[in-house]
């Protein structure tokens, strides 16, 4: 009983990322009915953009000698990442996607592989091959609830990706914003015919995503504080699984498909070895999504393709 | 003059939707364009809300401004030029009142915008009641209320309507162009196109009469509803 509920602690951890991941490529889908290969890229980047802040922070704090506490540190990081990433992703909107609004969707695909090889490689020819160390910013503490192990790390890793899933959900629909983004959603053709710049939601949708994605890089630096150019790769891949499992352009739908994804995997381990995992918990997901192709909350659409 | 369209053409990729029309608008009017499915109505009301370019040689002037310099939104939101598109094109999955709120996007005067959403519950009771209910799950009747209802919110010096009174019993109909009548007379310049000729006639000052991107006849409407080619063609008598 113990194991098994240690499990769904670190499940959970587990599908914190996927789920923030998940999100991103699920709104850009959802508004834009574009998937953004280059999101798991975007993820790299704000872990890198997390490692520099974090280690500048610390390093400033160091040199004016003053203590400032870690999970200071962290929020300072959290928030700065966040915000520095939305540019990232507003920047792969304007230079690669937004020229290819008209032309085939297969053509926006293929550019966002490249953007992501561009951002992998550009990575790699600026910071070189050696893979940097995220610092300890809050000290791992131990506590032992009723037989099962919790960190505070994975505490906070949990607590704020809830925490960010749930903002995004009430902005998305209790704002003019989150309102134009479901109306792009529905019928992105009527939209300017509200007065409302495409172009703006567009960006919007792009910086928020990679805000989210940022907000895993940094809380994945925490739990497994290795970073390299190629770490976005695996786990893009998998949040693309969850954001379509999700169904398009659910941010609730997203995240809970990668907790869900989080959940198989790690059960997966339970009972098969770990060399298994993968393949037996993706074979799981391709059977879920042979029975329900549209994932678990699709948002509806207006299928019309001209006005 | 409040809408002057000089040599307006449109293609659609090698097809020519538009062969160069001119027609003008002048403050106050409610103009209507009628013309067989196809002629290019609605090419006519998308090239004048920005929504498909228009080839060179054409020229538009609003209010003294080229309407070429402004996209689509800006027609909207700086000029305040409404388009109820065909259809009427309703964001299905948000509310009633959500879609209302979204048609003042990019407007500030929140009061102001409080007031007009009051004015069109004013107009539309039936909105009134229903404004929690996702859009999608409107009557025709109702969904045509809320496209009207919108373009009121979002700006209203014109207001461009393509074929309000499609799939519309002749009831509803008529309090729809009632309610249109009342929104004119506080001010708001109206752009009619319609199929329902006799119907667009009878509501509307003025007519242009298009054929295959051509407009081929204009006149007073009620000259136009007497017109012996007119009423062959598009009134069935
Ligand atoms: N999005 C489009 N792509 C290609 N051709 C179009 C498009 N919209 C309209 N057309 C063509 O342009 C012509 C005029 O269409 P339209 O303006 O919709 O006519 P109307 O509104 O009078 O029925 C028609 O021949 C139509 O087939
Ligand atoms: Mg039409």
């Amino acid at each position: 009983m113990g194991y098994f509920l240690q499990n769904i602690v670190n499940a959970l951890q587990w599908g914190s990322f996927y789920a923030l991941v998940a999100i991103g490529y699920s709104m850009v889908y959802g508004v834009l009915m574009l998937f953004n290969f280059a999101h798991g890229d975007v993820f790299m980047v704000g872990a890198y953009i997390g490692f520099f802040t974090a280690s500048g922070l610390m390093a400033l704090a160091a040199m004016g000698s003053i203590a400032i506490p870690g999970w200071l540190i962290l929020i300072l990081t959290l928030i700065i990442a966040m915000f520095l990433n939305s540019f990232v992703g507003m920047a792969v909107e304007r230079i690669g996607y937004r020229p290819l609004r008209d032309a085939p969707r297969a053509s926006a695909a293929i550019t966002g592989l490249m953007i992501g090889i561009i951002l992998e490689t550009g990575n790699l020819a600026l910071l070189g091959a050696q893979r940097r160390a995220f610092p300890p910013l809050i000290p791992p503490t131990v506590y032992k609830v009723g037989g099962v192990y919790i960190t505070n790390q994975k505490i906070v890793i949990i607590v704020v990706a809830l925490a960010l899933t749930l903002a995004l959900h009430q902005f998305v629909q209790h704002t003019k914003w989150g309102m134009a983004m479901r109306a792009m959603a529905y019928d992105f053709l009527v939209v300017p015919l509200m007065g409302i710049p495409i172009n703006t939601i567009a960006a919007l949708t792009f910086a928020l995503g990679s805000a989210l994605a940022a907000a895993a890089g940094v809380l994945y630096g925490v739990a497994y504080p290795v970073l390299g150019p190629y770490m976005g790769i695996i786990i893009g891949w998998k949040a693309f699984v969850a954001a379509i499992l999700g169904g398009r352009g659910s941010i609730l739908g997203a995240a809970s498909a990668g907790f869900l994804l989080g959940f198989i995997e790690i059960f997966v381990t339970m009972i098969f070895p770990s060399t298994m995992r993968d393949f037996i918990a993706y074979t799981i997901i391709l059977l879920i999504l042979t029975f329900l192709p549209n994932g678990f909350f699709g948002e509806p659409y207006s299928a019309k393709l001209r006005l | 003059m409040l809408l002057s369209v000089e040599n307006l053409q449109v293609s659609y990729g090698k097809i020519k939707a538009l062969h160069g029309i001119n027609f003008h608008i002048d403050e106050g009017e409610i103009v209507c364009i009628i013309g067989a499915n196809g002629a290019g109505k609605s090419t006519t009301l998308r090239a004048i809300s920005r929504m498909v370019p228009a080839s060179p040689g054409s020229k538009m002037t609003y209010a003294g401004k080229d309407l070429l310099e402004y996209s689509a939104d800006k027609v909207v939101s700086q000029l305040g030029i409404s388009h109820v598109p065909e259809g009427r094109r309703l964001f299905g999955n948000l509310t009633v009142m959500e879609n209302l709120i979204l048609s003042a996007f990019a407007r500030k005067d929140k009061k102001a915008i409080d007031r007009d959403i009051e004015r069109v519950f004013g107009i539309f009771p039936r909105l009134e009641e229903r404004k929690r209910q996702k859009a999608g799950t409107l009557s025709g009747g109702e969904q045509q209320m809320l496209a009207v209802g919108r373009a009121f919110v979002s700006a209203r010096k014109l207001m461009l309507l393509d074929e309000p009174s499609m799939g519309l019993a002749p009831l509803l109909m008529l309090s729809v162009f009632d309610a249109l009548k009342a929104i004119n007379q506080e001010g708001t310049t109206i752009l009619l196109v319609e199929q329902n000729a006799r119907m667009a006639l009878k509501f509307s000052q003025r007519g242009y009469v298009i054929e295959t991107g051509n407009i081929v006849m204009e006149g007073k409407s009620e000259d136009l509803l007497n017109n012996p080619d007119v009423k062959k063609a598009y009134l069935g008598a």
